[in-house]
């Protein structure tokens, strides 16, 4: 088989934006030319639960899911969602995550604690695993929003993609008003 | 031009170029997406329907008239739209007609997994259906081609992981030249009375043995040789699936899944040695197949139930598994209601008043989730308040007070006013709550008869609630703030004492409307942690912005903390505090 596929993950929690991510990583992938899909579940799972986007790119990609186990790229935006999709990803696959806790409902109401231990557990199935405080870095670029293009800057370096496609991507799908943050974010995660 | 598109973009991209006129259609996830992206089309006119029925009565009426027409719907959508659906079979079309509709296998976002191939068959229509997003828009463009033909309505069957799956569409142009809509009378055609519709069935059934005929040479269904040793008749995302894990295997990939191509599959079964049929679902392709004597095998070895994925398929064909990492236990996180929603407070009153609640489909069905835990039963779009009077008639006087129905503002005017009639002309002692949120908040905020604006952002007349209840003969009807929990608990509690029909109407936007002003965010709350004793009363009413937490000493005292980013100012946390712990910092 010579199909050559990149197989990415993001993973996170309704609302935090990563519709828009995946969004931005197909249309450099499509600009960079590959063939390119993309799956996610819209509905329910909006109002707060897990989402998982797919983005697969490559030759010619067939199936719009990354196949169990077959991710090479896991990339989080929240801790514990990143640690519930390790599963889908291949042993000595690159696991990029946000620093993030967010609650899911028993925590908040006090019937469970949020595992204190999730950096241990990626780091023990992968060694590499990069923990990335997009918040911080964020606010250091000009706007707290910004930390999904951190992260996106930080994957992107693992990428057949080079940056100026990753521009052009930006700029077609962020807002003009949002644009030249989300540039400057982006280039401070690509030097993580 | 080359885009990414999603499979319903692509879809609505399929109808422009088609040079479709009118789209129609009622939400519902996964098909929700086709009619907000017709709307970037000027040419189409594009609209919301109060149900599938009247969506695709609109529809035929846009095709009787000459123009072409589509209308989309979820899989439990045709339902609704079954009763026009078989007898435009056979009253056929003037312009094309292309009916969408998006299975959602897995039920992703819905009540049951029914696979509406089934219907295809069933009401005499054909269907394609893509396997990806370019195919979405050529079998779109496609189909309104075949359903002027054929003189038939065209059936065009997503799912989830196409419709909301993206890849990459090569662009054309719209087509010109189609007829101008003007009207035509044709009565033998158009009025299905016993006497014309026996003439028409016959037409039917010749169409379809047809176009079964000219499938076989048609180029949407592809035969693929190349190991002969496996053979595999597939359609649909199950295509991609095939071609994933068994690449070197020979396929025949229908994109007509309505009739079959019977001479091509006869071709194809005899070029290879074993026959597998690869479908989601029922075995619809695969006991055709054996009905036309040849052996193939299929559910055998593929579950009748969820979706497919390539590591089913590798399990079905008895391939090795990647080894999966565990990620050890993990609290679950499930959906919840917004921050500051407006049913939490109703359904934190239906708990306490012990209610036991008919429930319907929208958000509120998450007032199912602990710690609300206020729904007893959800069927379908409308069913609570049939169900209600249903309870009513068979439980004693004293649990008949404990009935209550609750149901959306668009949940109510797509299939609930007939229930309300009928509990009012039956006299049903129930309660019937109506959650206005002034949306169609689940499938993603859209507009409906009662928000005042089209699918389009044009205003509209917006149907009043109160008197469209009193029109159908309610004489209790009660406006309430659902903010105000005293409020809201009293009065349901008052009209739950009744033995007579009678509704309460909340009054509260949700959150996630985007006019400005519409849903107005009070000042942000925020906890006293002199005052907070840790009694974890605002807690019952799960409210994702409120969190508890543990003492630093990790000891069993604790305090509520409330996130400002996520609080919207609603009030309801602090009416539950006894302590005076909770209040605005403005």
């Amino acid at each position: 088989m010579s199909r050559q596929i990149t197989n990415i993950l993001l993973v996170g929690v309704g609302g935090q934006g990563i519709l828009l991510a995946s969004e931005v990583l197909s249309e450099a992938a499509m600009l960079a030319g590959f063939d390119v899909k993309k799956s996610e579940i819209h509905g329910m799972s909006q109002r707060g639960g897990s989402v998982v986007s797919h983005v697969r790119y490559g030759t010619e990609v067939f199936s719009p899911i990354v196949p169990e186990g077959e991710g090479d790229i896991l990339f989080g935006f929240e801790l514990m969602e990143t640690c519930r999709s390790l599963p889908l990803i291949k042993p000595g696959g690159i696991v990029v995550a946000n620093d993030l806790q967010i609650s899911p409902p028993s925590v908040l109401m006090g019937q469970e604690a949020y595992p204190a231990d999730l950096v241990m557990r990626i780091q023990d199935h992968f060694p590499d695993f990069i923990l990335v405080d997009g918040q911080k870095i964020a606010q250091g670029a000009g706007n707290v929003r910004a930390a999904n293009t951190v992260l996106l800057g930080a994957v992107s370096r693992r990428l057949a993609i080079a940056e100026d496609f990753w521009m052009k991507a930006l700029e077609k799908m962020v807002p003009p008003k949002a644009l030249e943050v989300n540039k400057a974010a982006f280039k401070i995660g690509r030097e993580l | 031009m080359r885009e990414i598109l999603s499979g319903n973009e692509a879809i609505a991209r399929g109808a422009f170029e088609a040079g479709c006129l009118v789209a129609c259609a009622y939400p519902g996830t996964p098909s929700t997406e086709i009619l907000e992206n017709t709307i970037s089309y000027k040419e189409i006119d594009s609209s919301w329907a109060p149900n599938e029925k009247v969506a695709l009565e609109v529809a035929i009426g846009a095709s009787f008239g000459g123009g072409r027409a589509l209308c989309t719907m979820k899989h439990v959508g045709v339902n609704v739209a079954a009763d026009p659906l078989f007898t435009l079979a056979y009253t056929g079309v003037r312009g094309g007609l292309v009916l969408v509709v998006a299975d959602d296998p897995e039920m992703h976002s819905s009540q049951n997994e029914q696979d509406s191939r089934n219907y295809a068959r069933f009401a005499k229509v054909p269907m394609l259906e893509p396997a990806d997003s370019q195919e979405c828009k050529d079998f779109t463009r496609l189909a309104f081609e075949l359903s002027e033909q054929y003189d038939t309505p065209v059936m065009l069957r997503s799912c989830t992981r196409i419709s909301h799956g993206k890849s990459i569409v090569e662009l054309g142009e719209r087509v010109t030249g189609l007829p101008e809509p003007r009207l035509e009378k044709n009565p033998a055609k158009l009025v299905m009375l016993p006497g014309n519709a026996r003439v028409r069935h016959p037409l039917v059934e010749k169409s379809l043995l047809e176009l079964s005929e000219a499938g076989s040479a048609m180029p949407l269904n592809r035969l693929e040789l190349r190991d002969p040793s496996i053979g595999i008749i597939t359609s649909g995302v199950c295509y991609q699936y095939v071609r994933e894990v068994l690449p070197e295997a020979s396929t025949l990939k229908l994109g007509m899944v309505h009739p079959l191509p019977q001479s091509l599959i006869r071709d194809f079964a005899s070029r290879v040695d074993k026959l597998y049929v690869v479908e989601e679902l029922d075995p619809f392709i695969e006991q055709q197949v054996r009905a036309m004597g040849i052996v193939a095998t299929g559910k055998e070895i593929i579950s009748l139930c969820g979706e497919m994925t390539p590591g089913r398929l590798r399990n079905a064909f008895g391939l090795p598994q990647p080894v999966a990492t565990s990620p050890g236990k993990l609290p679950g996180r499930p959906p919840n209601m917004c921050p500051g929603c407006p049913h939490r407070g109703v359904f934190f009153a239906l708990n306490q008043l012990k209610a036991y609640v008919t429930g319907d489909i929208g958000c509120y069905t998450l007032g199912f989730m602990p710690p609300l835990s206020a729904m007893d039963t959800c069927v379908c779009m409308g069913a609570s308040i049939g169900m209600a009077t249903g309870v009513t008639k068979v439980v004693s006087d004293e649990e008949k007070k404990k009935v209550v129905a609750v149901i959306g503002d668009s949940t109510f005017l797509h299939t609930g006013i007939n229930g309300l009639m009928d509990m009012v002309y039956n006299n049903s002692p129930a309660t019937v709550v109506i959650l206005d949120n002034s949306i169609t908040a689940m499938t993603g905020r859209q507009d409906n008869p009662a928000t005042g604006f089209t699918l389009m952002d044009d205003p509209a007349h917006a149907v009043n609630i109160p008197l469209l209840c009193k029109a159908l003969g309610v004489k209790n009807i009660r406006i309430i703030n659902p903010l105000d929990l005293e409020e809201t608990k009293r009065v349901i509690a008052e009209e739950m004492e009744r033995s007579e029909t009678s509704v309460v109407i909340t009054n509260k936007p949700c959150v996630l409307i985007k006019r400005e002003d519409v849903f107005l965010k009070g000042p942000v709350y925020a906890v006293d942690t002199e005052a907070c004793t840790g009694c974890r009363a605002c807690l019952k009413i799960g409210c994702p912005a409120i969190e508890w937490r543990p003492a630093a000493d990790g000891s069993k005292k604790g305090k509520a903390w409330i996130d400002p980013l996520l609080c919207t100012g609603c009030d309801v946390c602090r009416q539950l505090c006894k302590f005076d712990a909770i209040g605005s910092e403005k």
